[in-house]
């Protein structure tokens, strides 16, 4: 029986234009909505499979305040198992904070019989792109930590975590308990089916206070890129296209 | 053609891409407008606005004949065009309540001419077998219900234009300003140029109230959100082909829709809060996720209509296999009183809007409008969604905020004919409205006024009149209604009433020109003496109804028009837009106050109040006099909406009240007290016959078929006079016809009364027919107590437009026996108008003769 924490963030979902807030230090999610990132949706997906085939549970977690909620359902809606809020202004949270947040939170559950047998993460925010909030938790709670994991299977009280690279794929051994971020690509999350989002509105969300004293985030600001200049190339209409098309199609390789 | 760069010039620019720009650039082209360039600030053909996300079923049936009318007319074009499959719909029922409003749906669907039947809960499930018949108790099945494919369906349209050489397509251009000189728009600035343009019109759905402030006008409409999933793959739709093949169904008490769209089922909402936004702060096409009509979706919002959902569908919906696909909070228009924004803007000439238009329409008003744009009207009355309607108050961001969001969850609601809004009151009120207050006014909205429809101090009048006050025991039928009424209507024949007309729209013509003015817009002979009052038809140049109302011609230079509050704007338009040189138009709606005297004490009520000689003789009908009532000075106007002897009474706004204390105390005496405007407005007029604006007058119908030609048609032109030249001596095809209720027990025993929209069928119940190819149904329904019948208009076929002929009306889907009493504009009550001739003596006993 695989137990498994999963922790989210609310984040801007960062499909179209990127809108900074009007103090210009976050990312604005007024016109696209929250989310969480793709790599906490492949987390969660991994998550469920593990718990599911072991018969144990996935709980998931967010630090934020009530509006992060949001993304503690749609992980209920798709197989979670219960909801975990850290009570916080998430924006005065730094990762080393989130990292201390999280671990006093597990130890927490420690304590009250709830323990962990592994603690995924998103590889990275989407938002903020910290890349530093597992590591630092692997730390703090003295776990093996793998980044960017891809798919993630358990066996007899171990972890065997597959993360690809530009060269191959690297496996990797590890004994639970264990920490490790998730970079999407791997597994295909799902969409919530109905049923799943019944029972997501009526999962309790668990609030816990954050007990770390913040040291904030150090950050100053958020400066967007312009867009980069429109490539786009008309090559032509109807089919006086083609010939060009084809010399495109074997410029790029796409075809010999 | 669709180009890259902006022409320098056109005769008419459409802004916007969406369904109804691109069926108004097809039907411009079709009426023969040959300069017609189309812009969209997205890229075609799905430019980002509501079409792009709609869910493209069409409904046929609305209570509105109108829409009803404009919805048909665009099926009729989407089948042409080969977009539309047919899949049938039903509007399902959880409750009796919802049952009797689908069997009030079969009555609109009758008299509108849409095939359509009352299913049982067996029946929905034979046709859709994913329905849990235990959830349902009852459906209203439409066969001819359908999707559409609507950016298909604006391709092929913008294309057909484009083929013809008409228009001149440019995508991916943004309004940046407009140009306005002497009230006319000129040219439109975008971010590819300026372009002039003697005519603009403004098709940009959610983002319209944004491009005609850039002109100084208004369109009165919001983008809200309408909440919409897509699940899916749904296994029992596996294996079926192409885009549909169920029923679509509307779960009408859990205000949702479930709709197949392939293997995957869509839910859409209006159940949900109202979630209003502004159009200035709709995302950018490159800030947009999807597109900047589908805003994120906000899944507590929905999350109770999801419940409802299983309910419905359960196996279905509730397969763990079935994923939300696709969901979005989807923008869409929204109006204060929930119809499409057309017309010419009252602010800025030559700037039309057209707006506020649903898939299911889109068509037919492009065509309308196109017909409008080209011959100053159209085949399809637009009366309810002409932008004119609006008045300044209605088209402030606060009232529509208001309005949109009690009207948002009716969408699917049960809406009584006469219901009222809530929101946005009290707004415009009568100098006297503190005084009606006390005398326990109930009041009904109209145009923003306050208009106490009845009164409850006058219940004693209950006990005076008995059983002659025609009670209702069904509560449909006595909803915002009052047995008072009907009390204080024979109150008013007996004695007499006062009546609050402050809500007249009320406009001078003034100057040289005036009465050339009138003469050209009126149909009555305008040219009479100083000190008359004509009343007159207003007709368009096709001979349809734009109005009637009534004109006093206060100096040789100077006339006065008084018509209705709800159609003041409109009227108001008509008159300004056909000014010649030399005459002007003044509103001074805000600046009188109206009250009614009228009934056989009328006399003797003002008598007491003035040393001026008010006698029938002395003071004829149709003039009008300047008389002193105590210090004030008031213009009296000598003439009837509710058939009795008496006077219009019009003063200053100030003096209102001033003039209504008076004649309340001096009414008291002679048992003359309020009345409300649930009298004047129904029981008053229909036991005279006079026909009302909008409900029996409109575009469509003619003097002829409404029997208020006159023998002598003046030699003066005026607009219409070719039109009823040519319709003299002609057959009407139809014949407006008053008919009495010959009984009104329904099958439970109960008694019922009509409310207006039934249709008119046989004895038999077989459907009629009439030469322009329209079923009859009830334009108006009141009861007339001083002839202790309910008495409903109809338009009738001619050959039952005979007195005597024996009908049936069908209310909630029961025959009650009705007879033809009327087929002219002879009134069923003193047909010789001795009543309003001030001749009581001469009436017989027991009606109200002195």
């Amino acid at each position: 029986m695989t137990d498994v924490l999963v922790c989210v963030k609310r984040v801007p979902d960062a499909s179209g234009e990127v809108v900074l807030n009007e103090a210009g230090d976050a990312v604005d999610g007024r016109y696209a909505g929250y989310t969480m990132s793709e790599h906490e949706e492949c987390a969660v997906a991994i998550a469920v499979e593990i718990a599911g085939e072991s018969g144990g549970e996935v709980t998931v977690l967010s630090l934020g305040q009530e509006d992060c909620v949001e993304q503690l359902r749609a992980a209920v809606a798709v197989g979670a198992h219960a909801a975990v809020r850290i009570d916080a202004q998430a924006d005065g949270f730094g990762p080393g904070d989130v990292a201390a947040a999280i671990a006093s939170a597990v130890r927490e559950k420690e304590a009250g019989g709830t323990s962990y047998d592994l603690v995924l993460l998103g590889n990275d925010a989407a938002d903020t792109g910290d890349h530093q909030v597992g590591i630092r938790l692997a730390h703090l709670l003295a776990r093996p930590v793998v980044a960017g994991a891809q798919t993630i299977t358990v066996a007899e009280g171990r972890a065997e975590v597959r993360a690809g690279t530009a060269t191959g794929t690297v496996v990797y051994e590890l004994p639970l308990p264990a920490v490790a971020t998730v970079l999407e690509g791997g597994v295909q999350p799902r969409y919530p089916a109905i049923t799943g989002r019944m029972r997501a509105r009526k999962t309790p969300i668990e609030v816990l206070a954050p007990g770390v004293e913040p040291r904030g985030n150090g950050r100053l600001g958020l400066r967007v890129l312009p867009p980069p200049e429109s490539q786009v190339e008309v090559l032509g209409h109807g089919t006086g296209a083609a010939v060009r098309l084809a010399q495109v199609l074997r410029e790029l390789g796409v075809v010999r | 053609m669709s180009r890259s760069t902006l022409p320098d010039r056109c005769d008419v620019l459409v802004i916007g891409a969406g369904i109804v720009g691109n069926a108004l650039v097809h039907h411009l082209a079709l009426l023969g407008w040959h300069d017609i360039v189309q812009i969209d600030k997205g890229p075609l053909p799905n430019p980002g606005g509501s079409t792009g996300h709609a869910s493209n079923f069409v409904f046929p049936v609305d209570h509105s004949r109108e829409i009803t009318d404009l919805t048909l007319d665009s099926v009729r074009q989407y089948r042409e065009m080969g977009v539309f499959t047919e899949s049938g719909g039903i509007e399902v029922a959880r409750t009796q309540e919802r049952m009797e409003e689908l069997r009030r749906r079969m009555s609109s669907a009758t008299a509108w001419g849409v095939e359509s039947r009352l299913v049982t809960p067996e029946e929905i499930v034979e046709m859709v077998p994913f329905v849990d018949p235990d959830v349902v108790v009852g459906g209203f099945y439409t066969p001819s219900v359908g999707v559409v494919d609507s950016l298909r369906a604006g391709t092929i349209m913008r294309e057909r234009a484009q083929e013809s050489g008409a228009l001149t397509t440019v995508p991916n251009v943004e309004v940046t300003g407009m140009t306005v000189t002497e009230g006319r728009v000129r040219a439109v600035q975008t971010d590819k140029g300026s372009i002039e343009a003697p005519v603009v019109v403004i098709a940009c759905g959610v983002w319209s109230p944004r491009l005609a402030r850039m002109a100084g006008a208004h369109i009165p409409l919001t983008p809200a959100v309408h909440q919409m999933i897509s699940v899916g793959p749904c296994a029992p739709l596996a294996g079926t082909e192409g885009e549909i093949s169920f029923p679509i169904i509307r779960d009408m008490d859990t205000f949702c829709y479930e709709r197949q769209h392939g293997s995957d089922m869509e839910v859409g909402s209006y159940a949900h809060r109202p979630i209003l936004h502004e159009p200035e702060e709709i995302p950018s096409i490159a800030q947009a996720k999807l597109s900047p009509t589908e805003m994120p979706f906000t899944e507590d919002d929905f999350d109770p209509q999801l419940e409802q959902a299983l309910e419905i569908m359960p196996e279905l919906l509730g397969d763990e296999r079935a994923e939300i696909r696709y969901a979005i909070n989807g923008l869409l228009s929204l109006t204060p009183d929930g119809a499409p924004v057309l017309g010419e803007t009252p602010e800025v000439g030559g700037l039309w809007s057209c707006a506020a238009v649903w898939i299911k329409e889109g068509p037919g008003v492009g065509r309308a409008m196109a017909e409008w744009m080209t011959h100053g009207r159209s085949e399809i009355d637009l009366g309810a969604s002409d932008i004119a309607r609006f008045y300044p108050h209605q088209r402030t961001r606060a009232h529509i905020r208001a309005r949109t969001s009690e009207g948002f969850n009716k969408t699917y609601g049960i809406v009584h004919p006469a219901e009222q809004w809530q929101s946005s009151r009290p707004l415009r009120l009568s100098p006297m409205h503190a005084a009606q207050r006390e005398l326990g006014a109930v009041f009904h909205e109209a145009v923003g006024w306050e208009r106490p429809q009845w009164y409850e101090t006058n219940a004693g009048l209950l006990e005076e009149f008995g059983e002659a006050v025609m009670h209702r025991e069904n509560e449909w039928d006595a909803r915002w209604w009052s047995p008072i009424i009907n009390a204080e209507h024979l109150a008013m024949r007996a004695r007499g009433g006062i009546v609050d007309l402050t809500a007249f729209a009320i406009f001078d013509v003034v100057g040289p020109q005036a009465l050339a003015a009138i003469q050209r817009i009126v149909v009555a002979q305008a040219d009479v003496r100083v000190g008359r009052v004509i009343y007159t038809p207003v007709l368009d140049e096709a001979g349809g109804f734009r109005s009637d109302l009534t004109v006093m011609r206060l100096a040789h230079d100077h006339f006065r028009v008084v018509t209705g509050g709800a159609h003041g704007m409109v009227d108001k338009k008509w008159f300004a837009d056909h000014l010649p040189d030399g005459a002007r138009l003044v509103d001074l709606t805000s600046a009188i106050s109206t009250v009614g005297l009228w009934g056989p004490r009328a006399g003797d009520v003002l008598g007491a109040l003035t040393d001026d000689d008010i006698s029938p003789e002395s003071f004829a009908f149709a003039t009008w006099r300047l008389i002193e009532v105590g210090e004030l000075s008031v213009l009296a106007s000598r003439i009837s909406y509710v058939g009795e002897f008496g006077w219009e009474l019009y003063v200053p706004m100030e003096t209102g009240a001033a003039l209504w204390d008076r004649l309340i105390e001096a009414g008291r005496e002679h048992g003359v007290g309020p009345v409300g405007i649930g009298v004047y407005t129904a029981t008053g007029r229909i036991e005279k016959g006079y026909r009302a604006y909008g409900a029996e007058l409109d575009a469509e119908r003619s003097l002829f078929e409404t029997g208020m030609s006159r023998p002598r048609i003046k030699d003066a032109d005026f607009i219409g006079r070719q039109a009823v030249l040519e319709q003299q001596g002609v057959a009407p095809r139809a014949v407006l016809c008053a008919l009495t209720v010959d009984d009104h027990t329904c099958a439970d025993g109960s008694r019922r009364y009509m409310l207006g929209g039934e249709p008119i069928l046989t004895r038999e119940g077989q459907l009629l027919t009439d030469g322009h190819g329209h079923h009859p149904y009830v334009t108006s329904a009141a009861s007339a107590p001083s002839l202790g019948t309910h008495v409903l208009m109809a338009f009738l076929p001619p050959a039952q437009a005979v007195p005597g002929t024996e009908l049936a009306v069908s209310y909630m889907e029961q025959l009650f026996p009705v007879t033809v009493a009327r087929a002219d504009a002879t009134p069923l009550l003193d047909p010789d108008n001795l009543r309003v001739k001030g001749r009581y003596a001469e009436l017989g006993p027991g009606t109200g003769g002195a």
